[in-house]
């Protein structure tokens, strides 16, 4: 038994439909449960109301950088193993993290105005944020441009393995370039004022909800995406006979 | 590799305008913005080594689709792939002449330019250094995205999607490294920066692209 | 109801544009699955 078996698109339509129902449901129950208990949560003595939007502002954040780490590892194991449904998998997971980092930039607009008194400021992580944006649009973009699909899956690959090198320096470069508005990691273990648990359980509840969500989105998209492609080879069969 | 240097120049230069072209965008940029923003120094001045970096980036992001394009239609790029001389070599030489056909014109006539913008004598030497040390990268980033995009019919519109996110580090140090030189302050960190991206990108992305070259030549 | 105070508007507003953006993802998931589905099944019980 070794992880390898799921890369058999057959194995991994057959165990993805059994487990789906058990993450949607683990997704929604979490999500719904963590956003409307986050709702419920008093207002913070400084930010008022909008502390209420952290518990979509911090999830979105961190799922919009997590999902661009599984693509590259999913690209790597493309790369190197050549199976299909890693690629496919990389495919699905974009317009997810494309979503989630509109989510985070949008409620970061909205929190930032009342808070900061502007929309936007050329902030380090909002700066990086827009530009995690703009990869996860170029490689959406590319994919969607190369109709042969093991050339896009080569190509995209090779442009998440080039595009985390840059988003990544390009991080530390808006670091260098100005320095920000933005608090820092709210959650963080070293940090020395942390947050208070009034509002910590809820976010991780929602943490855990829109991991979840994740989940469940990626595995139905990426069976999407195999029976797209099974589609392709039938009618392609099909055309020959 | 230097048949292959010379056969690309030759062709730049044969076509017309693979030289002048460039600077000619450039030139007409830094004319047009002070037509945006006002002809006041106090107006061009701080804005002068943004704009001038900008210019050099889209003046280099203008030509980049004629870098495998043309090869890639006529059947060239297949006889490079079969050739004994590895692919990567093959990239490296494609992007080194296209800094010499626009990188370098860009890199002579920016004083130029500078003066244009009214940026101060002791920005000048920052700006040669830091668009000398930038622009190779700036060619072989887009290299890379033309390997990328070779196969494709509108692949200009998607070509500067993909490439211009990966000028975001190189443009920050370089126009850092100006403005601080019009400041009088020590360029020494963003310039070891400038250098550092441009080295990493010599000799990392030439492998990248060759292999986005082998899938679109398969 | 609970009481949002004066950042009512930001505070909706989040909520708001960040659950359509997620409806929208989760709808154009589940239409673009159930499109594959049936165009799969006509295939397959053509074939």
């Amino acid at each position: 038994m070794s992880i390898w078996e799921y890369a058999n698109p057959v194995k991994f339509m057959r165990t993805s439909g059994a487990i789906l129902p058990w993450v949607v449901a683990g997704a929604a129950v979490c999500t719904v449960t963590g956003l409307v208990w986050g709702f419920l949560t008093p207002d913070d003595f400084r930010q008022g109301s909008t502390v209420k939007i952290v518990f979509l502002h911090v999830p979105a954040a961190m799922m919009a950088i997590n999902i661009w780490v599984m693509m590259l590892v999913a690209s790597l194991i493309w790369l190197i193993r050549r199976h299909h449904v890693s690629a496919l998998a990389a495919k699905a997971a974009a317009p997810i993290g494309a979503v989630m980092t509109l989510i985070g930039l949008i409620t970061g607009a909205v929190w930032g105005q009342p808070m900061w008194g502007t929309w936007w400021e050329w902030d380090p992580r909002l700066t990086s944020f827009l530009i995690l944006f703009l990869f996860y649009i170029g490689y959406i973009a590319l994919w969607s441009a190369i109709e042969d699909p093991d050339s896009a899956a080569d190509l995209t690959a090779v442009l998440c393995l080039v595009g985390s090198v840059f988003a990544l320096l390009s991080r530390y470069a808006v670091f260098f370039w100005n320095q920000g508005l933005h608090q820092g990691a709210s959650l963080s273990v070293q940090s020395g004022e942390r947050m208070s648990a009034v509002y910590r359980y809820p976010l991780y509840l929602t943490m855990l909800g829109f991991g979840l969500l994740f989940l469940s989105l990626l595995l139905i998209r990426t069976r999407t995406e195999i029976r797209r492609r099974r589609l392709a080879a039938l009618q392609a069969r099909e055309m020959r006979a | 590799m230097i048949a292959l240097l010379r056969r690309d120049l030759t062709l730049a230069v044969r076509a017309g305008g693979g030289f002048g072209l460039g600077v000619a965008f450039f030139l007409i940029l830094c004319a047009l913005v002070p037509f945006g923003v006002g002809p006041d120094t106090t107006a061009l001045q701080p804005i002068a080594p943004g704009i001038l970096w900008l210019g050099a980036l889209l003046a280099c992001l203008l030509s980049l689709d004629r870098i495998f394009a043309l090869d890639h239609e006529d059947g060239s790029l297949d006889l490079l792939a079969t050739s004994p001389l590895p692919l990567e070599g093959a990239v490296a030489v494609k992007a080194l002449a296209h800094w010499i056909t626009t990188g370098l014109p860009l890199i002579l006539a920016a004083p130029l330019f500078g003066i244009l913008l009214h940026l101060p004598g002791q920005a000048i030497p920052p700006l040669l250094v830091s668009l000398l040390l930038g622009t190779p990268a700036l060619s072989m980033l887009g290299a890379f995205g033309a390997a990328i995009t070779v196969g494709l019919r509108r692949g200009g519109l998607l070509l500067s999607l993909l490439v211009l996110p990966l000028y975001i580090p190189t443009l920050i140090f370089g126009t850092e490294m100006i403005r601080r030189g019009q400041e009088g302050g020590a360029t020494a960190t963003p310039l070891l920066f400038l250098a550092g991206i441009t080295a990493g990108t010599l000799a990392v992305i030439p492998f990248a692209a060759a292999a986005a070259l082998r899938v679109n030549l398969r | 109801m609970i009481e949002l105070g004066k950042y009512a508007g930001a505070v909706i507003g989040a909520y708001g544009l960040s659950l359509a953006l997620l409806g929208g993802l989760i709808w154009q998931t589940l239409a673009a699955n159930a499109r594959a589905r049936h165009a799969l099944e006509r295939q397959e019980s053509r074939g």
